[in-house]
């Protein structure tokens, strides 16, 4: 006898009171690209499914106040058609496009991957560069909620067990603002990052950075912000001892594990070099060098 | 739970079925009504043989639940022939021997006639990109290209001016 349910509820607060109201375990879906394998392979085994792609503005792009909203379930392949995310958040774009096949693109969503919280995650260190607010629903309203205060460790979240995501928050940019987004695999398409780096960066009319913030992915239990890496940005124009200062930054932050995809020793190497390469995309696009895709 | 009742366009009919949750929509798909065209290489969104067409949109079966096809217009492998003629894609499948045993193929036309909806004229880095997660382990994928691009330039031959 099967005892898993299913709820497509229409509005926020069915959605909250399902959640709320679950006698066991409730999970969120949006793609369902890791949720269904969770499932398949008794991962998760979940009482009850909300699916949460009927309430209204949780798919889809709109313009708020010179920023973004981008809807929590809104597919990777949908982000990647908006003309004017993709001018913005160029990073953040190729990020989520860097996850899985075509197939996938269809379904995943920035909610599924920043909180099925794997320290791999593609999207997340681009989201965390960028600065994005996370919109959460709950019981006691709306709350937002920085990107990077999401996930606590590998597969775990600060949620709330009857919280979601409802949409994210791009803020607003200055004039030569970009970021970019760079991960290691050891093929070309269909793997899992060895590391990953998201840089967002402005700069002035003569290149000089004033603001940046750096990622990393799959150096630590989470996705990790490096205040550090930044900092060696900030002041300055891309030279080599910049680019050498974010190397050692990067390195000094990544506290990697060894296991198939790479060494602790390979790794942190690793960090070192994507975050010079990030580096040097995030500033070519700020200075309109180029605008095109990384990948 | 009681099995839950959805209705669907599946291959320009109506369709409704009765399914449980945990069902994907290939088991749908497969073992409830009967369509088994669609394969089941890997069941984790990894081989891109349960490939369909989603509102548009090329998608796993095996990672959408049966009951997420309430209201949607879902095309498979058994919808791409028009009756008994088969589909370009499907004719240049077969001259060039595209396959071998067969068991991607469903997936991989799928794939192909949802790249070629949207790019009538893909490079062939395009396209090797959009079909990187339809995996074959016999024909390899050079003749897969081949017939690729012969379908795609037969379609844009034959397309209304
Ligand atoms: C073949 C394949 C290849 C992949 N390749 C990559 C890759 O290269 N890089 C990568 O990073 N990932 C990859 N993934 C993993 C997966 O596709 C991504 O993590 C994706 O972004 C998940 O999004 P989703 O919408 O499908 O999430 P779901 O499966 O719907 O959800 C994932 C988790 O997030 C929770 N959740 C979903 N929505 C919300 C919400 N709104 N609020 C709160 N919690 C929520 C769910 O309860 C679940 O725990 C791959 C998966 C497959 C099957
Ligand atoms: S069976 Fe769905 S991708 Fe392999
Ligand atoms: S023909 Fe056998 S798997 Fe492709």
């Amino acid at each position: 006898m099967s005892t898993l349910s299913y709820a497509a509820p229409t509005t926020v607060d069915d959605a909250v009171k399902l959640l709320s109201g679950a006698s066991g375990l409730a999970k969120v879906l949006s793609g369902g690209t890791d949720l269904l394998v969770q499932l398949r392979s008794g991962r998760v085994r979940p009482d009850l499914i909300v699916d949460t792609k009927k309430i209204p503005g949780i798919i889809g792009i709109r313009e708020e106040n010179g920023g973004f909203v981008v809807g929590a379930a809104t597919p990777g392949a949908v982000v990647e058609e908006h003309a004017g995310m993709k001018a913005a958040w160029p990073g953040v774009v190729e990020a989520l496009d860097l996850i899985g096949s075509t197939q996938v693109q269809g379904r995943c969503s920035l909610a599924g991957n920043l909180c099925n919280a794997s320290p791999a995650a593609d999207s997340v260190p681009a989201m965390f560069a960028a600065g994005a607010i996370a919109v959460v629903v709950g019981p006691n309203g709306r709350r937002e909620v920085p990107v990077e205060q999401v996930p606590t460790g590998p597969g775990r979240t600060s949620l709330g067990k009857d919280e979601f995501i409802l949409e994210f928050k791009f803020p607003v940019r200055p004039a030569r603002s970009a970021d970019a987004y760079l991960r290691f695999i050891p093929r070309t398409e269909m793997d899992i990052a060895v590391v990953g780096c998201g840089i967002n960066v402005t700069v002035d009319e003569k290149g000089v950075c004033t603001a940046a913030r750096v990622a990393l992915g799959a150096v630590a239990p989470t996705v990790i912000m490096v205040p550090a890496a930044a900092a060696a940005l900030i002041g300055h124009t891309l030279d080599e001892a910049t680019l050498a200062k974010l190397d050692a930054a990067a390195q000094a932050a990544a506290k990697p594990i060894s296991d198939k995809r790479g060494t602790v020793e390979y790794r942190i190497k690793i960090a070192g070099v994507l975050a010079r390469r990030t580096a040097a995309i995030a500033f070519d696009r700020a200075m309109g060098k180029t605008n095109g895709k990384a990948h | 739970m009681a099995k839950q009742y959805v209705s669907a366009t599946i291959n320009g009919e109506q369709a409704e079925f009765l399914c449980e949750t945990q069902q994907t929509m290939l088991d749908v798909l497969r073992d409830v009504i009967g369509l088994t065209g669609s394969k089941e290489g890997c069941g984790s969104g990894d081989c891109g043989a349960c490939s369909v067409i989603v509102d548009g949109r090329l998608v796993c079966s095996c990672l959408m639940l049966g009951v997420e096809a309430e209201g949607k217009t879902i095309t498979t492998i058994e919808g791409i022939a028009q009756g008994d003629k088969l589909h370009p894609i499907q004719q240049k499948f077969l001259e060039h021997a595209a396959l071998q045993c067969g068991f991607c193929t469903p997936g991989l036309i799928v794939a192909t006639k949802a790249l070629l909806d949207e790019n009538p004229n893909p490079t062939e880095t395009e396209a090797r990109y959009w079909l990187a997660g339809n995996l074959c382990r016999c024909t390899g994928y050079a003749k897969v290209m081949e017939a690729l691009d012969d379908a795609a330039a037969k379609e844009t031959a034959d397309a209304p001016a």
